[in-house]
């Protein structure tokens, strides 16, 4: 039976309700008195230098309130990258400065350099139109091999041959793992790209600053994924303004999948006019904007190889990456190829030596982050395909090749060569139910049918692992990590007993509100519907990283926990007092304080009230109130992992796949809420079915986007994706979090690609077109076709 | 964008040589034309209004001769900015020479488009060039030797006064007398 309301129930997402019935509140809804709009005008070429920009026809234009350029910030400080890398040489990566607005240079096609306030956003458009700029254009650096070796064209005059840093993980044993290739009877090498992704959230961003000239007090209304951090880069790094005068306001969010982790320039902009004029100042990204503003994700150009003995046991493994930053290094921009990708290239696997290159390159293009996965799905991708390409070089069955190779169940924790200690998993138990629900014993009868139709059917595996929970904050210290990530909850027990949660993790779709209800009501024995989830906001919330990289319920749902330990010991305190006895006397049972081996019990609300109406409280040992704060910093990453099968038909005449049957098998630890899981692995295989058969952001040589609009840029729809099987039975529960939970947010989008392409090789070497051992991502008909026929 | 053609036209060379440098015929020629004003040395301003896919722009800009060999060839280049829609950036170079019925016209044209233009009109990019360039040559063509029979292109009406011989373009009306 399921539960009716704790944990492990498949409870209705209680968001839903304002979301599906158009009640939901985000920041373009929301219009302040008074309220002025914002429009930047956003460079078309990719590469320019700003010779001059004159705005006086602007300013004249009707309803125009203010115009501003990179000049009127040339005051204020930057925003800064959130982790710094070191090189393998020892030296400090390149810091390239990132202004508010594009000042001396525009650097990639949609840096902003000037922004427009009027009184309505069509003026503000208009007057745009007429600032005149005078930009010399510069040669455009687009391809990433080719900035490398370009050293006089140069994205930042800082960064000499447009490298950030060149990263080797881990340097001291690449050695040992040059010796473990030389000495290998077999080495299988791999040349790929992880393709550009563009996120598109469906909510695109949008910000109000809101400046009070009675208080000097500012607001900022934002689309953000963590309220918190953008707090902290504004008050900290771009503008100085002290947090305790700044407060920032992430309502409901429509999405984000990573792009909305990052402060930007428009916020920042936004304030600033917002106290220039006095007025709020109301900006909203149109779709042409976030195509050419949001960070985009993945754009991995990545040579890797495997070194195997004869029978297919993994002795050693290389790769050598170029990850594109884009024009600007965007807040995680630096961690994400290095730390959430070179950390993760063991996968599931006990290889004994491994080495990770990454270099960062400065391009003309926009700035790229962490998107849904974040460095894991480059790297899952990478290894998956090597492994399969190794197995049908060897001669080996794909299942066979990675069960020979898992880190078995009795060895964890389990040290990595590249830097990381798996607490727990099953990897073995994963890949056979995912084996059992594929029903692999009626694959060749299907592939039957399917060549009777002239199709060519395939199967793909692959085996993911991720590091989630992100992170605890002594090793990323370590690791050049410029702040903490812990998480933060306060619960407030109202007088009447309902429960305020206050939080530091943002919901912008996952359903926090109804899981985290659930925690609290299991953990404190009171109806879900009694406690609410409050989010989104920095002056309400004590503290809190944000949400990102499958780490809310596993931190700052560790952080509740903390948090209503303390509740409870403070219950017991009040029981101790209100029943007579003693402290250590009081047992907390599903929502009743009792006296041990006595029916004298207090409810939950009873202890509630007691606590706010004090009439007879020892107030020397005894404070009124019922409320406390935990912060909660994990001891090490969880590790989800899991299993991903893919069948697809190809059909030779086209070059169409068609993916006819999708199945997961995922270790997340415990599980709160089945169905929420379920649908979080839905949207997650969704966004890999996009990435590996869709979408990918194009440039032309110019550095002009190509790919800036949905005519362009193919988005999955529900006739690209198949039914998606999900299973999250497996669980090893985390060992070092309260709850056992590990985080299931990526998953799909980390699982996926590899399994999908995986699927079309394995579908056209039974189809006698074995010559194809690689199609770069996305697997279009027409890629498949030209692969196919030469 | 690049593309590459050549065509003949029923026209000695220093008639075609004196045709491309009036101001009149390119302005004629320049598929969209609205305006053009200036000489050959110092260039011409202009404003042409075009349609790329869904976007509709007035584009102004300034066009330049370069490269120029009297009787034999020249670059023609143009730059126009169409405010919200973007950039356009193009040139041709324009070779001719004497040849069996005329002078043949050669042309190498390299197109650039840039902004909303690029984000929304790529995938007819080509396309549209390649039509911008063939109009170019067309009324360049029949404003030089007149349309063929039966045909009346929009250049004739321009500059076309009084009688004129059916066969014979408005330009080489005006200088062939």
């Amino acid at each position: 039976m399921p539960k009716d309301g704790g944990i492990g129930a498949s409870t209705l997402r209680r968001e839903d309700i304002r979301f599906l019935t158009g009640k939901g509140r985000y920041t373009a809804d929301i219009n302040l008195r008074g309220q002025a709009f914002a429009c930047f005008l956003r460079s078309d070429v990719a590469h320019g230098r700003i010779r001059s920009i004159d705005t006086s026809a602007a300013e004249a234009m009707p309803g125009v309130l203010a115009v501003m350029t990179g000049a009127d910030f040339t005051e204020v400080g930057g925003n800064p990258t959130g982790w710094l890398v070191q090189s393998r040489d020892g030296a400090t990566m390149k810091e390239p400065k990132r202004p508010v607005l594009a000042h001396g240079k525009v650097r990639h096609v949609g840096d902003a350099y000037a922004l427009v306030v009027a009184e309505t956003y069509a003026q503000a458009k208009d007057a745009c139109e007429a600032i005149v700029a005078e930009i010399e254009e510069l040669p455009a650096i687009v391809d990433m091999a080719a900035a490398v070796a370009d050293t006089t064209n140069r994205v930042h005059d800082e960064c000499a041959d447009n490298v950030v840093f060149d990263w080797g993980w881990i340097e001291e044993n690449r050695a040992a793992v040059e010796a473990a290739f030389d000495a290998a009877p077999h080495v299988t090498t791999l040349e790929l790209v992880n393709n550009r992704l563009s996120p598109n959230a469906m909510e695109p961003r949008a910000s109000i600053g809101d400046f009070d000239s009675g208080t000097g007090d500012y607001k900022l209304y934002t689309t953000s994924q963590n309220p918190h951090l953008t707090r902290l880069l504004i008050s900290a790094f771009v503008m100085g303004i002290p947090e305790n005068k700044l407060t920032v306001i992430a309502p409901d969010v429509g999405g984000g999948f990573g792009s909305k982790i990052y402060h930007y320039g428009e916020e920042a902009a936004v304030l600033a006019a917002s106290k220039r004029l006095d007025r709020p100042v109301k900006w909203v990204c149109d779709r042409s904007e976030a195509f050419l503003s949001d960070a985009h994700g993945r754009d991995h150009v990545t040579k890797i190889q495997l070194a195997t003995d004869t029978e297919g046991n993994f002795l050693a493994l290389r790769t050598e990456t170029l990850a594109n930053m884009g024009a600007y290094l965007s807040n995680f921009a630096t961690c994400t190829p290095t730390f959430l990708h070179g950390t993760l290239m063991a996968g599931p696997y006990k290889t004994p030596h491994v080495y990770v290159n990454v270099k960062a390159v400065m391009t003309n293009t926009v700035p790229v982050d962490a998107y849904r996965g974040a460095g894991r799905p480059e790297a899952t991708y990478s290894l998956e395909r090597v492994i399969d390409k190794a197995a049908d070089e060897l001669g080996i069955d794909k299942w066979e090749i990675r069960r020979r190779n898992f880190i078995n169940p009795d060895q964890f924790p389990y040290q990595t060569p590249v830097g990381l200690v798996y607490d727990t998993g099953n990897y073995h138990a994963t890949m056979d139910k995912l084996r059992e629900l594929s029903d692999i014993a009626g694959f060749e009868a299907r592939a039957a049918e399917s060549a009777a139709k002239g199709k060519l059917r395939g199967f793909g595996l692959s085996t993911w692992i991720e590091a989630c929970g992100i992170a605890p904050s002594n090793l990323v210290g370590v690791l050049g990590c410029r702040v903490g990530l812990f998480d933060a909850a306060t619960i407030r027990v109202n007088a009447t007993g309902n429960i305020s949660v206050l939080v530091g993790a943002h919901s912008h779709g996952q359903g926090h509100e109804t899981v985290f209800a659930q925690l609290i009501s299991e953990k404190l024995g009171v109806p879900a519907a009694s406690v609410e989830i409050v989010h989104g906001d920095t002056s309400k919330i004590p503290f809190g990283m944000g949400t990102y990289g499958s780490r809310s319920l596993a931190v700052c749902g560790s952080a509740m926990m903390k948090a209503a330990d303390k509740i409870i010991d403070k219950g017991k305190k009040i029981a101790a007092h209100m029943l007579e006895a003693a402290e250590g006397d009081i047992e907390f049972n599903d929502g009743s304080f009792s006296v041990a081996g006595t029916d004298k019990q207090k409810s939950f609300a009873e202890i509630a009230f007691s606590a706010y109406v004090p009439h007879n409280y020892p107030l020397e040992t005894l404070e009124p109130g019922l409320e406390e704060t935990a912060f909660y910093d994990p001891a090490n990453f969880t590790y989800p992992a899991g299993a991903y099968g893919c069948e697809v038909e190809v059909d030779p005449e086209t070059g169409a796949v068609d993916i006819v049957r999708f199945t997961c098998a995922d270790d997340f630890g415990n599980v709160i809420n089945p169905m929420i899981v379920a649908g979080q692995v839905h949207g997650g295989v969704a966004q890999g079915i996009g990435q590996a058969l869709l979408e990918g952001v194009v440039y032309n040589e110019d550095g002009q986007l190509l790919t800036g609009s949905y005519m362009d840029y193919a988005m999955p729809r529900a006739d690209d994706l198949p039914n998606i099987d999900v299973d999250h039975s497996c669980v090893t529960p985390c060992t070092h979090n309260p709850l056992g939970a590990k985080g299931c947010g990526e998953a799909g989008a980390i699982g996926t690609p590899p399994a999908v392409v995986n699927a079309v090789i394995d579908a056209l070497r039974r189809g006698g077109h074995g010559q194809v051992t690689h199609i770069d991502m996305p697997l279009t008909p027409s890629r498949v076709w030209h692969a196919i026929h030469g | 964008m690049q593309l590459a053609d050549q065509r003949t036209i029923d026209a000695d060379p220093a008639t075609v040589w004196a045709a491309i440098l009036d101001p009149e015929v390119l302005r004629v020629c320049i598929p969209g034309c609205e305006s053009l004003s200036g000489n050959p040395d110092d260039g011409y301003e202009a404003t042409v209004v075009q349609k790329v896919g869904p976007v509709k722009a007035r584009f102004t800009g300034h066009v330049t001769l370069s490269d120029i060999v009297p009787g034999q060839g020249l670059t023609i280049s143009g730059e126009g900015k169409g405010g919200a829609a973007g950039f356009a950036r193009g040139s041709a170079k324009v070779a001719m020479a004497a040849a069996e019925g005329g002078t043949l016209l050669s042309y190498d044209v390299d197109m650039h488009v840039g902004g909303k233009l690029a984000q929304l009109g790529s995938r007819i990019i080509d396309g549209f060039s390649r039509k911008m360039a063939d109009q170019f040559f067309e009324r360049f063509q029949s404003a030089v030797e007149g349309p063929a029979e039966g045909e009346e292109p929009e250049a004739v009406a321009v500059g076309a006064e009084g009688e004129a011989p059916a066969k014979k373009g408005w330009f080489k009306r005006m200088i062939v007398r």
